[in-house]
């Protein structure tokens, strides 16, 4: 019984840290699409830059890979949030005078490239075969301590980044934002420089993208090029917001959430079933989240939480 | 020489055949609809395995089973429009990528489920290729995929040129508020699209899976180098689609070329990456791509 117990704490647990990283994904989603408008389709490509950049300054030298520097984790959090800022304000820089379909296929194509890279240039990322052994926060912890350690430090970030975010959406800036989403035409005969804030916006967004990357790879403390799988990075954070209800900050964190319970949950049920099912099972529940996505985008394309409007 | 014309040039021309009859239907639907289909590649996966159920039933070549692919990709493009985008037609064109985004992950977990992710291949062995003048070698496939390629591309020109619907389509892809005064009958313009777009990528798909194999990732792989083509081509122009398709498949095998020195130009692997190039190109210097099409 006890042991039970603490098999569906632990369970809990890897629940709430991962769901906890999807919702910082989401945020940053929120913060492209949600306020500003902008479609980014490439999610899975500033997740992957940023799952790198933190492994190959943390993880210890080894000859597989370039770099191993062994430097702390914060060091690689943060480079990891920079270095996908940088790659946004390039992609930003030819894509965001276009319409948002532009910008879709171009980061869709920055994601593809990047899965190439990873894939082919073997002296820097030691290609498909991944690189494992990357450090995580409180690992020398005893069990369930470390896992918990873990979790707090999501949780905290998640908690930091919400009320940011939440500063900015009804901060001026925000509002500007939207004003640009709603209509572009007018918010420039304003004279706000439109394609500066979207600059800002999807640059921002693009830099949580990356930590979303970075903690993932400290979290399963093993990372490949499947990283930049456009599936599980990409698909299932949009399917997250647009359920938890895109331009709603809680919306992002309650549909990363709730997504993520109902996703891992059916991956354990699906267990019980002999094994020829079990692939069979994982690309029904795929079909399944796309006709969720459906079903929500056409009966309620506002999602479970509103974007709320009182406080103007 | 003959080395050059026979690993790269023709490989290059049949690869822009391939990539040409998926970004005609690509530009068609992003000059008619308003937006870009990011399902386009998944169908081409799709018309791929319903030729290879024909070919595994029937046991006929693949190039036979062209028409029942192509009728059944069209029937289930028209149906997916019917059910997941016609709901949009008023709405922001952008919730239509988001809708197609959904689409093209439902069709590749569809072929997944029922064919596994394993390589597949319509017919086994090694085909010895045709020499000409003792050492012009082509493939046979490749033939049948140019070949096939040019007289479906004539029956489309003159389907746009010479019949109403043809016409209508383009005026829409022109002017669509324009076309509907005009009183074209919109809602049949669409559908005719969608037809057209499915049969085609369609085809595109059985010849890709004829050139290598099948996978259910293949038209996935495809969809940047077809975006790629129909912006390089402009937008709504499918000519110009056709001239950018070949283009981007020429420039990915030719990258390979070992032009300086003895080693490849640049790796196989970037292929892809040559298209993406190209295209941020033309998004940067002439968004209206080669023929002047429409920039949104």
């Amino acid at each position: 019984m006890q042991d039970l117990l603490y098999g569906v704490m632990m369970y809990g647990i890897s629940l709430l840290t991962i769901g906890g990283i999807y919702a910082i994904l989401s945020l940053g989603l929120n913060l492209h699409w949600g306020m500003t408008g902008l479609f980014n389709a490439g999610i899975a490509g500033f997740f992957a830059i940023g799952a790198y950049t933190s492994t190959l300054l943390t993880t210890a030298e080894s000859p597989n890979h370039f770099g191993g520097l062994n430097l702390p984790i914060p060091v690689g959090l943060t480079a990891s949030m920079l270095v996908a800022g940088i790659v946004a304000f390039g992609v930003g820089k030819i894509c965001l005078r276009l319409r948002s379909d532009y910008l879709a296929i171009a980061t869709i194509g920055v994601a593809e490239i990047l899965r190439l890279i990873l894939k082919n240039e073997i002296w820097l990322t030691s290609g498909s075969r991944g690189i494992p052994s990357i450090p995580r926060p409180f690992e020398h912890l005893p069990q369930p301590w470390s896992e918990l350690g873990f979790l707090a430090v999501v949780l905290v970030l998640v908690l930091v980044l919400y009320l940011a975010l939440e500063r900015a959406f009804h901060s001026p800036w925000g509002r500007i934002m939207r004003a640009i989403r709603e209509n572009e035409t007018a918010a420039a005969s304003t004279g706000k420089d439109v394609e500066r804030f979207r600059m800002e916006a999807f640059v921002l967004g693009a830099t949580l993208m990356g930590l979303g990357g970075a903690l993932t790879a400290h979290a399963f403390k093993f990372v490949s090029p499947d990283a930049s799988e456009p599936l599980l990075a990409t698909f299932l954070v949009w399917v997250m917001l647009i359920i938890g209800g895109s331009g709603n900050n809680r919306g992002a964190i309650l549909g990363a959430v709730i997504v993520w319970a109902v996703w891992s949950s059916t991956e354990l049920l699906s267990r019980f079933l002999p094994i020829d099912w079990l692939n069979r099972v994982g690309y029904v529940r795929i079909f399944l989240v796309g006709l969720i996505l459906q079903f929500i985008l056409q009966r309620r394309p506002e999602g479970l939480l509103p974007e709320r409007y009182s406080d103007e | 020489m003959f080395e050059f014309i026979n690993f790269y040039f023709i490989p290059g021309v049949v690869l822009g055949c391939i990539y040409a009859l998926g970004a005609v239907g690509i530009s068609l639907l992003f000059g008619i609809l308003r937006f870009a289909h990011f399902a386009h590649g998944d169908l081409m996966t799709f018309g791929a395995y319903v030729a290879l159920v024909v070919v595994t039933t029937f046991g006929i070549p693949a190039m036979g089973a062209i028409p029942v692919a192509m009728l059944v990709a069209a029937l289930l493009a028209v149906g997916i429009d019917r059910f997941f985008y016609k709901p949009f037609r008023e709405s922001r064109t952008i919730i239509l990528v988001i809708s197609s985004f959904g689409i093209s992950l439902m069709l590749r977990s569809a072929v997944q489920f029922f064919f596994g992710v394993d390589v597949k291949v319509y017919q086994r062995g090694i085909q010895r290729p045709l020499v000409f003048f003792d050492t012009l070698r082509i493939a046979e496939r490749h033939l049948w995929i140019v070949g096939g390629a040019i007289v479906i591309i004539v029956l489309v020109h003159l389907f746009l040129t010479r019949t109403r619907l043809g016409k209508a389509m383009r005026a829409m892809s022109d002017d669509a508020d324009l076309a509907l005064v005009s009183g074209i009958h919109t809602e049949r313009v669409i559908m005719a699209t969608w037809g057209i777009g499915a049969a085609l990528a369609a085809v595109a798909g059985v010849f890709l899976g004829i050139d290598t194999q099948l996978h259910s990732n293949m038209g996935w792989d495809q969809l940047l180098p077809l975006f790629a083509a129909a912006i390089l081509g402009g937008i709504g122009r499918p000519y110009g689609a056709i001239a950018g398709a070949l283009v981007i498949g020429m420039a990915e095998e030719l990258s390979a070329y070992p032009w300086i020195g003895n080693e490849p130009l640049l790796s196989p692997g970037y292929k892809t990456g040559v298209a993406f190039a190209i295209m941020i190109g033309m998004l940067i210097w002439r968004p209206s791509g080669l023929f002047r099409g429409r920039v949104f």
